[in-house]
C-alpha cells in the first residue's frame, strides 16, 4: 500500500528522521493559512507547493512549484488543486490532485554547498535481507543513474541478527563524502530511517533527494513510502492512511468483492483461478493476436456469484472485445464453475462480446457439456491451445 | 526415488483442526499420504480425522515420529509455526499459508540457517510425489507417475504443466511448488538441484514468473552443472512494470526481472524456453524422444 508524501513525512518524523517541514492543505485558503503557520514554526520565507498524488516525477508535470509570496501560495495552490497531473509515472490522462503540501523552503543559501543524495531501504530478494541503497547522485531518476553511472550506487545490507550497526551508518556517510557536522547528522538520519522502516513493516522507502542544507543539516525533502500489505493488520493507524481516490475505481470495487484485479489497456478480458495461470493466460492472449484488458484471479472458490461479479467488472471496460475464462479445476469442480458461468450469463442478460470458456481438471468433460448445451453464445474448450485458437478466431 | 516426500514420509498437519487443515488433511489421507497426526495448540489429546492431535510439534515428533509438516495456520502465526517445526527437528516443512509479512519471513530465514531442515513455500501449493505422497493442496489425479520433475512458483500453472506432461505420454517424479512470495525457503535453483540429483528424474520443467532473479540464478547453475534437459516458462510477458500481479513477489522492479529478460537468460543458458504456456508438455516430450 502506498501513502502520500505528507503522510510518509509525518510517519518518518515520528521516528526522529529530519524532514522538510510542511502542512497539507485541501484549498487555496487552507494553503495560505498553512504557509503563515509554517513561517511561524520554521522561519521560512518562501514555500514549496507540492501536489499530493501517488506518482513520482511530479515536478516534471508542474506539480511542484516555489512560491515567494502568500499571493503566489494562493495562485499556485489554486492552479494545482483540481488539476489532472501528468507525470512520467501516470497515464496520459494524469491523476486528479485533491490536496497540496505546503512545505518550507530548504534550499536557502549559507555557509556550505548544498548537496543532494539518494537513499532507499528495501528487501534484497536474493539474500532475504533488507538493504540500504544510496547514491551521491540525488534528485534524479535512480534508474537513469544505475544505467549511466552504476559505480555511484552503493548498498549496505543489514544482518537481521544484530540490525543496522554503527560502522555501516558511518560507511554510508563517508561514501557520500560528508564530514564534520553533516557526517554526524547523516549517521543519525540513517539510523532513524532504518528504525522507521522496520517498525512500520515497510516494503519500500525512497528518499530522493536527501538534502544536505547549507547549514549542514541532513533532511528528507521527498519521501515515498510503500507498506507491506500483508502486515497492515498490525498497523491500524497506517492502514487508515489509505486514499482510495488514488487507486483505480474498478480495482477497488474488485478488491472489495475478493477478486484480485489489475486494469490493463488491452481488448481481451480474462478470468482465471491462480495468479501464475492468470499471467500465463494474459500471455497466451497476446500470442493469439489480442492484448489482455486485465489481470483477474478469482481465487479458489469460483462460484456463480464471484463469476458474475467478475464478468460485470470486466464488462465495465468498453474496449473489451472478447472474454477468456480459464479455470483449472482441482479442488474446485469444473462443472460447478460451468454452471456458474451459465447462471451469471443469464443474470447479466445479453453479454455483447464473445466468451471463450476453457475448463480443465476435475469434471472438465461434464463442464464442457453444460456449456455446449446451454444454448448461450459461449465457446468451450478443454485444452489451453484450443482456447488460444478460439480467441484468435473471434478476434478475426 | 523422488525428492522431499515419498511413501515413507510421516506427515503432520499444523493447523490440523481448522477448516483448511481439516479439508486438505482429508484429501491427503484419501490420496494415500501417511498423515500421522496434527498440531493444534490447546487441543492436544483429542482425535481428529482418526488421528491424534498434539499441542506441540515436538510431541508429534516424539510420539508418532513425524518428519514432514504441512502448515495451514493463519498468516499472523505462520512464521512461529515454521520455526516451531524446525526447532522440533522436522526435516521437510511445507508452508501453504499466503500473506505472511515480509519482516516475519526475514526472521524465519535467519532462524533456519543453522537448522537441518528444508522449508518449501510459503504461499505455495505444496509437494507431490505421484503414487507415494501428496503434501499439498493440488488435485492429486492430475499428477501421474513418471520421470519429469516440476519446479514452479505457481499453483494452477503447475497443474496445467503436469496435465500437459501426462497428456504428452509422460509422468512426474516430484512436483515442487516453491511459492510466489518475495522470501521463500527453497529457491528455484535449489529445487532444480534436488531434481538434477534424483536418478529417477530424466527431465525438468521450470516455471517462473516476473519479479526477482531466481530463474536467472537457476539458469546459470543449470548451464554449469545441468545434466538433464530443462524446459522453462516465465509467466507475465504482458504484465506492466511496477504492479503486483497476484503473488506478492510477482512485480517487475527493473529491466532484469521482466519475463522477456528472464526468457533470454534461460535461452542463453541452454534451456528450452516455451513462449506459450500451451506448449510446455509438448516441448518436454520432444526433448525426451
Amino acid at each position: 500500500m502506498n501513502i502520500h508524501e505528507y503522510q510518509a513525512k509525518e510517519t518518518l518524523k515520528g521516528f526522529g528522521v529530519a524532514i522538510q517541514e510542511g502542512i497539507v492543505a485541501q484549498t487555496p485558503d487552507e494553503a495560505v493559512e498553512a504557509a503563515k503557520k509554517l513561517t511561524e514554526q520554521t522561519g521560512t520565507e518562501w514555500w514549496v507547493i507540492k501536489a499530493q498524488v501517488h506518482a513520482g516525477g511530479r515536478g516534471k508535470g508542474g506539480g511542484v512549484k516555489l512560491a515567494k509570496s502568500l499571493e503566489e501560495v494562493r495562485s499556485i495552490s489554486n492552479d494545482i488543486i483540481g488539476m489532472d497531473l501528468v507525470t512520467p509515472q501516470t497515464s496520459a490522462e494524469g491523476k486528479r490532485v485533491h490536496q497540496v503540501l505546503v512545505a518550507q523552503d530548504v534550499y536557502y543559501p549559507g555557509e556550505s554547498e548544498l548537496e543532494e543524495f539518494y537513499m532507499s531501504v528495501l528487501l534484497n530478494r536474493s539474500t532475504g535481507r533488507n538493504m540500504i541503497m544510496y547514491s551521491t547522485e540525488g534528485g534524479m531518476d535512480i534508474e537513469a543513474v544505475a544505467e549511466a553511472t552504476p559505480h555511484l550506487i552503493f548498498h549496505e545490507e543489514i544482518d537481521p541478527k544484530v540490525g543496522l550497526q554503527g560502522f555501516q551508518a558511518r560507511k554510508i556517510a563517508f561514501n557520500l563524502g560528508l564530514s564534520g557536522m553533516a557526517f554526524k547528522q547523516m549517521t543519525k538520519f540513517v539510523f532513524a530511517l532504518y528504525k522507521a522502516y522496520e517498525s512500520i513493516d515497510a516494503a519500500l522507502f525512497e528518499i530522493n533527494p536527501v538534502l544536505k542544507t547549507s547549514d549542514d543539516k541532513i533532511i528528507a525533502v521527498d519521501s515515498k513510502v510503500t507498506l507491506d500489505g500483508n502486515a497492515l493488520y498490525r498497523h491500524k493507524d497506517l492502514a487508515a492512511m489509505r486514499d482510495v481516490r488514488e487507486e483505480d475505481a474498478t480495482e477497488v470495487e474488485a478488491g472489495e468483492a475478493g477478486l484480485n484485479f489489475v486494469n490493463l489497456d488491452g481488448n481481451v478480458g480474462c478470468m482465471v483461478n491462480g495468479a501464475g495461470l492468470a499471467m500465463a493466460t494474459m500471455d497466451i492472449i497476446k500470442l493469439s493476436g489480442g492484448n489482455p484488458a486485465n489481470f483477474l484471479d478469482v481465487g479458489g472458490t469460483a462460484n456463480a456469484e464471484r463469476v458474475e461479479k467478475a464478468f460485470r467488472i470486466i464488462l465495465k471496460d468498453k474496449n473489451v472485445k472478447a472474454i477468456l475464462v480459464n479455470i483449472f479445476g482441482g479442488i474446485v469442480r469444473c462443472d460447478r464453475v460451468a454452471q456458474g458461468v451459465v447462471d451469471a450469463y443469464k443474470n447479466i442478460g445479453e453479454i455483447p462480446v464473445p466468451i471463450i470458456v476453457r475448463l480443465q481438471g476435475t469434471n472438465a468433460v461434464e463442464a464442457k457439456q453444460i456449456i455446449d448445451e446451454s444454448g448461450l453464445k459461449v465457446h468451450s474448450a478443454i485444452l489451453l491451445q484450443e482456447a488460444a485458437d478460439k480467441v484468435a478466431e473471434v478476434l478475426g | 526415488m523422488s525428492v522431499l516426500v515419498n511413501k515413507d514420509s510421516k506427515v503432520i498437519v499444523q493447523g490440523f483442526t481448522g477448516s483448511e487443515g481439516t479439508f486438505h488433511a482429508g484429501q491427503m489421507i484419501e490420496y494415500g499420504t501417511d498423515v500421522v497426526g496434527g498440531v493444534t495448540p490447546g487441543k492436544g489429546g483429542q482425535t481428529h480425522l482418526d488421528r491424534p492431535v498434539f499441542n506441540t510439534v515436538s510431541d508429534a515428533v516424539t510420539k508418532v515420529g513425524a518428519n514432514v509438516s504441512i502448515i495451514f495456520v493463519p498468516p499472523a502465526f505462520a512464521a512461529d509455526a515454521i520455526m516451531e517445526a524446525a526447532e522440533a527437528g522436522i526435516k521437510v516443512i511445507i508452508c501453504i499459508t499466503e500473506g505472511i509479512p515480509t519482516k516475519d519471513m526475514i526472521m524465519v530465514k535467519e532462524y533456519l540457517t543453522d537448522k537441518a531442515c528444508t522449508l518449501i513455500g510459503p504461499n505455495c501449493p505444496g509437494v507431490i510425489t505421484p503414487g507415494e505422497a501428496k503434501v499439498g493442496i493440488m488435485p492429486g489425479f492430475v499428477f501421474k507417475e513418471g520421470n519429469i520433475g516440476i519446479v514452479s512458483k505457481s499453483g494452477t500453472l503447475t497443474y496445467e504443466a503436469a496435465d500437459q506432461v501426462v497428456k504428452a505420454g509422460l509422468g512426474i517424479t516430484t512436483a515442487i511448488g516453491i511459492g510466489g512470495d518475495p522470501i521463500i525457503g527453497t529457491n528455484t535453483k535449489q529445487a532444480v538441484e534436488l531434481l538434477m540429483n534424483d536418478p529417477e528424474t530424466k527431465g525438468i520443467i521450470m516455471i517462473g514468473e516476473i519479479g526477482g532473479s531466481m530463474e536467472a540464478d537457476a539458469a546459470h547453475w543449470i548451464k554449469e552443472h545441468g545434466t538433464k534437459p530443462v524446459v522453462g516458462f516465465i509467466a507475465g510477458q504482458t504484465a506492466p512494470a511496477g504492479r503486483t500481479m497476484g503473488h506478492a513477489g510477482a512485480i517487475v522492479g527493473g529491466a532484469d526481472d521482466t519475463a522477456a529478460a528472464k526468457m533470454e537468460i534461460l535461452r542463453v543458458c541452454g534451456i528450452t524456453v516455451a513462449d506459450s504456456p500451451a506448449e510446455i508438455g509438448k516441448l518436454m516430450a520432444d526433448l525426451m524422444k
